[in-house]
């Protein structure tokens, strides 16, 4: 089986808000100190992905990404918890590409690339979090799609998935060739690569491709237009209970507890 | 034309997420001046298209059986086709999130997902929501009609009531089967009939709640003496002291309860993109400089163990009381 995984480097998420700055005119983040990550919910595909593998014994996992060319690190990152091969298609036009020009990008490049029968993305993205690529994708494919999904299983002629829902989960089958979106669950977590395979991973060789490679020209605003980025301003009212004892103060809680939860 | 359409999928009532997804719609087609239409598809009862007609100019009714992801989303491309809509809005439910993008691409409009907000700019849409895990908020504007988008529907205000209901059709297709994916099986794993996202009243657990066992022995007997939802961060989720069902924050639900009651929740950003619409946020930290207490009305620096079972006792010597 020919599996695919998309990976996005993003930002490092978990920088305090105090750290996090945007620039207004350009309508971005700003770099700062930050780490650039793998997006979590791209390691939860891969690691997905790694699972899923070892119990079918023989598949391939290719790992791509379309980022700038930082984004190689991701993909280094990907081969060193043991993906078979990686691509990453260089993004030097723009920084924030709109979810339709991620998955024309993509899908120009798994064509490229060959055939899969199961092409993984994270659910969303820890930055601009639009989650579309997975849909979008499948549509450009032209395959069926299945949304946050946290199992993958092979059966009869096909796939069989759990998928996570409003109020519990779903088990849907399908056929291949399908894409999926992965969402985090405790089965999940991704696996820590061995400092060997990290160093072996730089050995490896790693597809590179420009867009024109693709023979795909970015056309700016043609899906969405992101006309403000700010940072809302919170001011803080928090009113801590008071009293002499803890008895007091909980007491106090609860009246304000119940001011809020009766007037509803 | 230019109508605004909204959309509900086996919608199980009228709850407060589709009214306020039609007051969304309603505001929206009174800026444009056009009709509000709905798309119910496969109510699980009859009795929802006529609660639907009271807010709604007009409501298509289409029954496809349960919901399957590929023959909801050909049946929808389908109707909004004939109906070629300026806009189409969703709640956020999981079905509405997976079928909006894919709705978007078949229509050629462009789709944004967790809209909190939608306004006419020039006649352009904008809408906001929040990125880099609410952290900060965009403003964006499509480029593409129709506009496909999924809401933060119950933190909108519900629609008003019509003089007269709005008409009532009901639209058979000829959608073919779709075997390529299947729901073979859908299981509840909720505490309650009710969605996270409809809960008026939230307790939440975090990190330093420490096991599954004060969840179940502390937090439950509080929310349930409250008359509130059980729900978890993402730590407390991965941790599988929970299930996933329970998480809120980016990566969980979007919840807009009146009351959300945050417990051993430091209240990292990426936990309080899922609270921001909540109404009043109240705290038990042990850390008084945790984030949490900057987005609080009312809080309490003490350790959960110490506060949770005396603050059991006071509510109900309150509710008693006020019997």
């Amino acid at each position: 089986m020919n599996i695919l995984v998309c990976l996005k480097q993003i930002l490092d998420p978990e920088i305090p808000a105090r750290e996090f700055r945007v620039d207004p005119a350009r309508r971005e983040a700003e770099r700062g100190n930050a780490n650039l990550v793998t997006n979590v919910f791209c390691e939860n595909a891969l690691e997905t992905a790694l699972q899923f593998r070892e119990t079918l014994g023989d598949a391939k996992i290719t790992v791509l990404s379309f980022g700038a060319a930082t984004a190689e690190d991701s993909l280094r990152k990907a081969l060193a918890m043991k993906a078979d091969a990686a691509a990453l298609v260089i993004n030097d036009k723009t920084p924030n590409p709109d979810p339709l020009t991620v998955a024309q990008v993509l899908a120009a490049a798994i064509h490229k690339l060959g055939s899969f029968d199961l092409v993984i993305v994270g659910r969303e993205a820890g930055d601009w979090g639009a989650g579309q690529t997975a849909g979008l994708l499948a549509e450009e494919l032209k395959i069926p799609c299945v949304s946050f999904v946290d199992r993958i299983e092979a059966m009869n002629g096909g796939l069989r998935f759990k998928r996570q829902t409003d109020s519990g989960w779903e088990v849907l089958e399908a056929q291949t060739p399908v894409v999926v979106s992965i969402t985090n669950d405790e089965h999940n977590v991704p696996r820590i690569p061995k400092v060997r395979d990290v160093m072996m991973s730089y050995r490896q060789p790693l597809t590179q491709w420009t867009l024109s490679d693709l023979g795909y020209e970015i056309e700016d605003d043609k899906y969405y237009q992101v006309v403000d980025l700010s940072i809302p301003q919170k001011e803080s009212r928090c009113e801590f209970v008071t009293g002499d004892t803890l008895d007091e103060r909980v007491e106090s809680l609860a009246r304000r507890i119940t001011e809020v939860t009766s007037a509803l | 034309m230019n109508d605004v359409v909204i959309c509900l999928l086996s919608p199980a009532s009228f709850d407060r997420a589709a009214q306020g997804l039609a007051g969304a719609g309603r505001r929206l087609a009174e800026e444009l001046g056009s009709q509000l239409k709905a798309i119910v598809l496969s109510p699980q009862s009859p009795a929802i298209a006529a609660e639907v007609a009271q807010v709604i100019d007009k409501v298509i009714v289409v029954d496809q059986g349960e919901y399957q992801p590929e023959s909801a989303l050909s049946a929808l491309a389908d109707v909004c086709r004939q109906l070629s809509p300026v806009a189409v809005l969703f709640g956020n439910d999981t079905y509405s999130q997976e079928v909006t993008p894919r709705l978007a691409y078949r229509l050629d409009g462009a789709a944004v997902g967790d809209v909190v907000e939608v306004t006419v700019h020039q006649q352009a849409l904008r809408v906001s929501r929040q990125v880099y895990g609410g952290k900060a908020q965009a403003t964006i504007e499509l480029k593409r009609t129709p506009a496909v988008l999924w809401t933060r529907s119950r933190s909108f205000a519900p629609a008003p009531r019509l003089s007269e209901p709005g008409e009532i059709t009901e639209l058979s297709l000829d959608i073919p089967a779709d075997i390529r994916t299947r729901i073979v099986e859908r299981k509840r794993e909720s505490q309650s009939e009710q969605r996270l996202e409809e809960a008026r009243v939230i307790v939440s657990g975090g990190r330093g709640i420490g096991g599954p066992e004060p969840f179940n022995d502390e937090l439950k007997p509080l929310a349930e003496l409250m008359g509130a939802q059980l729900a978890a961060s993402r730590a407390a989720c991965d941790a599988g002291w929970v299930p996933p069902t329970f998480q809120v924050g980016q990566t969980g639900k979007k919840v807009t309860p009146d009351l959300y009651l945050a417990i051993a929740i430091t209240g990292a950003s990426q936990h309080m993109a899922g609270i921001s619409e909540a109404k009043n946020i109240a705290a038990i930290n042990t850390d008084p400089d945790a984030p949490i207490f900057k987005h609080c009305r009312f809080g309490i620096v003490e350790d959960y163990r110490k506060v949770v079972p005396l603050l059991r006792q006071k509510l109900i010597a309150l509710q008693n009381s006020q019997r």
